[in-house]
Order: C-alpha cells, then structure tokens, then sequence
C-alpha cells in the first residue's frame, strides 16, 4: 500500500497499486461519509485553499466537503473576480499565495497545463480539480469507484467513453486511469468531437452507438462542453441528441446490467435522455457525486501524509 | 598591411562539398587564396601574420536569413549590439533580420533607421528584409520599390501570413517586376488559428489546441500557386512536414524560383520535448513528429531544403513564465545554433559541408550575395571552430539579453574559437 505523490496533478504519473490504495481508502470515507458523524481529523491544523479560476458549484462545494470533514481549514478563492482580472499572472499569484503556507491547493484553470505550471512554483501540495482539455484526475477516480462497486472489479470491463471527447479532459483522464487498470475501451462520438491522434489512443473508437454500446458493461457519457468549442462540430444539438444522445433504444445495445455514467452537469435531452438518467437501476451518476466527496478525502488525505513525512521546506 | 594566413586548419568547403586539410590566405577583408599544398603553406608563414589553427574546422560565415531583433519597439529584449555579439559568438556573419518589429519594418524611414542603428553597434553584417505588407496587416502593399532602394533584401509578413489572396497576388506581381525575393510562411491561416502545438496524440493527451500538419502543405500549395501565377522569386521561410516537401519537390522540377528554409530546432527537436508544458519549446510553427523530422532531414540532406536558419526569436521571461497556450512563441538561436546542428554532424546523420551548404552558401546565394564560399574573391567572413570540443550549455552565459533557449543544460559539442568578418575578428573565444 503506497502513494508516493507530492502533487496529483492527473492519472499519468499515477501506478496502478496508488490508484488501488487510493480507492479502497476512499471507501473507508464513503462509509464515514454516511456516518451521522462525518468528522475527521486526518486534515486537521492543515489549510487547503480552492482556487478556481473556471466557475464550477459541483467540485468546490465536493472539495470543500471533503476538506472540513477531514478538519482542514478550508477556503475557498473565487479567481475571476480577483487579482488575475487586474493582470497579475499565474505565477505572481501563485507566489502570493504560496506566502500564505496553504498546505493544500486546490487549483481549476481553463489552460491546460497551468496547474503543472502553478505546482512548480509552490511549496505545498497541488490538487488538479481540472486544467483546461489536459485532466481531471479525481473525476476519474471517483468514476473507478462508482464501477468498482457496482461492478465489483476495475479490470477487463469493456467501457464506452461516449460524446465530446475532444473537449473533455474528464475523458483523457478516464482513458488513462481505465487503461492502467486493463480495461476495453471504447470512445463512441462523431469525428468531430474525437481529439486527433485518435488511432494512436489504444481504444477502439466507434462512429456508431448501437455498434459502440454492444455488450458493454459501462456507458460514460460526456457533456456536450458547449463553452469549449469554437463553433460548428455538430449541426445541431437535436441532431446531435438524435445519433449521439442516450436513450433506451441505444441503451438496449449495452448489457443488460450495464451501468450509465454522467459526469455531470448534465444536458438532458442533449446528450442524455432524463429518463435514463432518472433510472435508478441503471444511473449511477447520484452515486458518482457521492464518490466524489470520498475521493477527494482519501486524496487530500494521502497528500497530506506525504507532506508530513517532509520535513518543512523554506519558502522559495 | 601583411596577409593574413590561416593554416593547419580544416578547410569544409560546401560548393565543393569537401573538408580538406590546408590553409586561407586572407587579403584586404576577402578570402585571396585557399592553399592546400604544404610548400606553399611553409613558404607563405614567413611571408604573412600566420596564425596556427591547430586543427579546427573553417567554414564560410553563416548568414541566418530570418532573425528577429528587438528594434524597434522591443529593446529589453534584444538590440543590435546584443543580437550581434551573440551573433558573432555562433559564427553568424551576416544577419538578416525580420520585419516583425513594433511598428513593423514596413517604410523606408523605419528601414533607414534599423540600418543606422544596425551598422552603428552590431560587429557583423547587417541585412534588413522589409514587411511585405503595411503594418503586416495584408491589406495594402508596402513601398517595395523605395524599400529595395533603401536596402530590403527580401520581403515578408513572417509569422502573419496575408489571408487575402488578391492582396497577396498583386504584391507577388509588384515585386516581381522590382525583381524582389519574398519569403512566405506556408501556413494555412484560418487552420492554425491559436494553434499551440501539432495536431495528434501528444497534443490530445495536454490538450493543447493543435493545428493538422497539412495546413502547411495547404499554405504552401496557395503560394505555389501563386509564384505561377506571378513568376515571383519566393522562399518558403520554413517547410517543417513530410506531407509538404513532395509539393515542394514538384515546384522546383517545373521550374519555378522557389526556395525553402528549415529552423534549427525543427532538425533537432520534435513535439514530445515540450513534455511537461515547457514553453521555451513553443516555436512557430509548433514543433512536429519525429517522422516529420527524419523527413526533413532527409530533404536537407538532398538539397531540397535549401536554407537553415535560427529563427531567432528573443523573449523575456515573463512571456514565457505562462501556460503554454498563453506563452510566447519563438527561441534564441543565434549562439547555439552551431553546436546544436553539430548534434546531427556528431550522429552521423549530416556532414559538414552540407551543414554549411544550408547555413551559408545557399542563403548567400538567394540573397545575390558572395560570401557562403570558401573560395578565392569572397569576403573573409569566416567562422573557426572545435567541431568536438563538450560543454554543458547555461543560458544565463548567453550572449543575447534574452535567455529563451530551449537548449538549456543540454550537453553539446563544437566551439565556435574564432569569427571573422571582412577578415577581422569580431568574436574570439
């Protein structure tokens, strides 16, 4: 059982035994998590700041859940309305914040790569909470957890990754972490929502549902990230949810007891029909959000310890 | 005053495509004679001011066709006097340098100015190419015919490639009547838009914003077309993929004067060294596969790629210390261009002479110059260097005011000892 991270900064650096020891701690959260009690102190004395400089409700709120369970003090950074807006660059305010001795920071930035960038400049440990069309590590491994339990394992299960693979850092990072732990997979989308070098990705990539879904254990499916594209991948999103969305009739294509993914917010009707997705026999994505708060406890929890075992750095 | 002679060295000569053993007689800042038979050599000693080159390789000047200095507009990051001692530092003789300045390099006033301040405080010599365009804004065509006159060589938008065609036809026709070169950037404009890498499974797994390969040969296909259309003399700045270079081949077997040019850092490097978001990386256009980068070679060593360049590009820290995506283009390259071109020498995968046939001889050659030539007549612009000597590169330790090189901590071989222009030295080690 180890973890041997200072940052996690997405699934790439990670061995497939750390993300086994990170899940099955997350599991011993989940279970603490439905406690009437939830309190912790694996954090406690520690100080995570959540700074977002993309607007998000459903990760700050988890993260910040999971931090004050765990006893941290937790605060959270709104980055539009602050220094950024008045031309400091990311470096500047990584500095200023690093003045502050966070022991964990939280960091969400539309670039790809600027949360790399931010980790070298901080003596603290850096969480990935999404960088741009890079990763979204704690996304992934929350989604591993919800397969874990609802299938039992997280290995050799055929998984279709299905939508706006081209803008979604939560399918790079999926892709990756399902790859580590030898699964199948498929990303089902049409080619112009498919990232280029797609052939080299080592998943099997469908234009078609019915023929991408057939007799697959999992069904991911992305949001359309309207925000992210520049305009003209699909016609239109009636069109779009025509071929592309999910509904029973594709759904039938999957195995009967195949699992649908969402990682939300959704787009229903879009790229997901709200009956399926209300289906509690088939929808885990209640249970995705749940996962999330867990993970990102074992997470903060396992970063923490290694930051303990260092002895304190002087500020750079 | 005496001739000078510079023997015991080892002469690479790429017109002739050899490395001989011998000596230069160097008169009246130009090359009098190359000697190689051992009498004559022993017998000029006493007759001239020799000096012992113990064995070090000697090559014509290179002429860096493509480099940006920071004046006007962007002093604090490079001048003429730094530009051309780190210049002289990397055995570049000539400098021919990019309209891409603030304001743009696009009228004889600012071109008059460039030439004064250039010939005031850089040791080597000095070419200016103008913009092709006013503000390089590829709407109007800029004076080329009073701009030739005050000294232009070439004419080009550099990185901005004029998206109009009309406009672009008519300023391929005007210069060709002025008989003017005009270097293009084959790039299709609209493809590349806020590219930051080459389109594939690196730039998907970083997500960065990437542009397809072909966009190139689609950019160099356009301006093909239109060197047809016009009969303009026209160099294509960079050719960097494999899917480019049969359109280039087809180009030069019909005949047309067209050239092509290739950076130092797109023989040397390729996309997967950006790895973790290194920015001194991002170069335009984006660094390629490593099959591109065979490819190219290749066509360097066949001579379909005529030019090498450094496309020096100086920027200071703070347009680099960004995500990639924000981050600055561009490297320094004047300085470590050698060396860093030795490392294919050094791997057996290009000799010398045909080293220096692309960073000398031939740019010399397409700007009508004579030097390039290890020959009797031309200028003493000269470069000696230590073809094996090792050293670990420190960017601070630069020559240039900015430090953007991606060659930092690399560890090369090949000193440039000694940089003649006009037969004097301007940089010895």
């Amino acid at each position: 059982m180890r973890f041997d991270q200072r940052h996690l900064l997405g699934i790439e650096p990670l061995r497939p035994d750390e993300i086994t020891t990170l899940l099955d701690l997350a599991e011993r959260y989940v279970t603490l998590s439905r406690a009437r009690d939830k309190h912790a102190n694996a954090l406690a004395g520690l100080t995570q700041i959540n700074m977002f400089f993309e607007n998000s409700t459903r990760t700050q709120s988890s993260f910040e859940l999971a931090g004050k369970r765990l006893g941290a003090d937790v605060m959270n950074m709104s980055m539009q309305a602050s220094s950024i807006k008045k031309g400091e660059t990311l470096i500047d305010t990584a500095l200023t914040l690093n003045a502050m001795h966070p022991d964990l920071l939280v960091v969400r930035h539309p670039h790809s790569g600027a949360v790399d960038l931010l980790a070298q400049k901080v003596n603290c440990a850096v969480i990935n909470a999404g960088d741009g069309k890079h990763e979204h590590p704690t996304q992934a491994l929350l989604d591993a957890l919800t397969i874990r339990r609802a299938k039992g394992r997280l290995h050799r299960l055929n998984i279709a990754i299905c939508g706006d693979i081209a803008h979604s850092r939560v399918a790079r990072s999926n892709l990756l972490l399902l790859h580590k732990m030898e699964n199948r997979i498929r990303l089902v989308g049409p080619s112009t929502l498919m990232p280029s070098g797609i052939a080299d990705f080592g998943a099997e990539v469908y234009d078609d549902m019915a023929e991408g879904l057939k007799d697959v254990d999992v069904v991911m499916m992305l949001r359309l990230q309207k925000e992210r594209m520049d305009g003209g991948f699909i016609p239109s999103e009636r069109e779009y949810y025509h071929r592309w969305g999910l509904d029973a009739e594709k759904l039938a294509h999957a195995k009967p007891d195949a699992i649908v993914m969402h990682p939300g917010p959704m787009n229903r009707g879009v790229e997901i029909d709200g009956t399926i997705a209300d289906d509690i026999n088939r929808s885990v994505i209640q249970e995705q959000v749940e996962m999330g708060v867990a993970v990102r406890m074992a997470a903060m929890d396992l970063l923490a310890r290694n930051l303990r075992a260092r002895p304190t750095e002087l500020a750079v | 005053m005496k001739d000078t002679l510079l023997y015991n060295a080892r002469l690479i000569d790429p017109e002739a495509g050899t490395v001989s053993e011998g000596a230069l007689l160097l008169s009246g800042g130009r090359i009098k004679a190359v000697v190689t038979s051992a009498d004559e050599i022993a017998t000029l000693q006493g007759q001239t001011a020799a000096q012992d080159l113990n064995g070090a390789h000697i090559a014509p000047g290179i002429v860096d066709l493509g480099v940006k200095v920071g004046e006007p507009g962007e002093r604090h990051k490079e001048s003429f006097k730094t530009a051309g001692v780190a210049a002289a530092a990397g055995g570049v003789t000539t400098m021919v340098t990019r309209p891409d300045t603030s304001p743009a390099i696009d009228t004889p006033e600012v071109l008059e100015f460039i030439r004064r301040r250039a010939n005031e405080t850089a040791p080597v010599n000095v070419l200016p190419m103008a913009a092709l365009t006013k503000g390089r804004e590829g709407r109007e065509m800029t004076e080329l015919g009073f701009l030739l006159d005050a000294g232009a060589v070439a004419f080009t938008d550099c990185d901005r490639v004029v998206t109009d065609t009309k406009v672009l036809s008519r300023a391929m026709g005007y210069a060709r009547s002025l008989g003017a070169l005009v270097m293009g950037h084959p790039q299709e404009p609209i493809l590349s838009k806020g590219a930051a890498a080459s389109s594939g499974k690196f730039a998907s797994l970083r997500g960065l914003p990437a542009v397809s390969p072909m966009a190139e040969r689609m950019g160099l296909d356009r301006d093909i077309a239109l060197v047809e259309m016009t009969g303009v003399r026209y160099h294509a700045d960079q050719i960097t993929t494999a899917r480019a270079l049969p359109a280039l081949e087809r180009a030069k077997n019909n005949g047309f004067d067209v050239t092509a040019g290739i950076s130092m850092h797109h023989l040397t490097l390729n996309e997967m060294d950006v790895a973790d978001y290194r920015t001194f990386f991002k170069v335009k256009p984006p660094l390629r596969s490593e099959d591109d980068r065979q490819a190219v070679l290749e066509a360097l060593r066949t001579g379909l790629i005529d030019v090498i360049g450094s496309f020096h590009t100086p920027q200071d820290e703070e347009s680099k210390r960004l995500p990639f995506e924000e981050a600055a283009s561009g490297a320094v390259g004047l300085e470590t261009m050698l060396p860093v071109l030795l490392r294919l020498y050094h791997a057996g995968e290009v000799d010398l002479p045909t080293l220096f046939r692309g960073l000398s001889l031939n740019p010399a050659k397409r700007l009508g110059l004579d030097c390039g030539r290890l020959s009797a007549g031309a200028p003493a612009d000269l470069v000696i260097f230590d073809a094996d000597k090792p050293f670990v590169l420190d960017r601070f330790k630069l020559q240039s005011k900015s430090k953007n090189t991606p060659f930092d901590g690399a560890r090369l071989q090949g000193k440039v000892l000694q940089t003649l222009v006009a037969g004097t030295p301007v940089w010895s080690a």
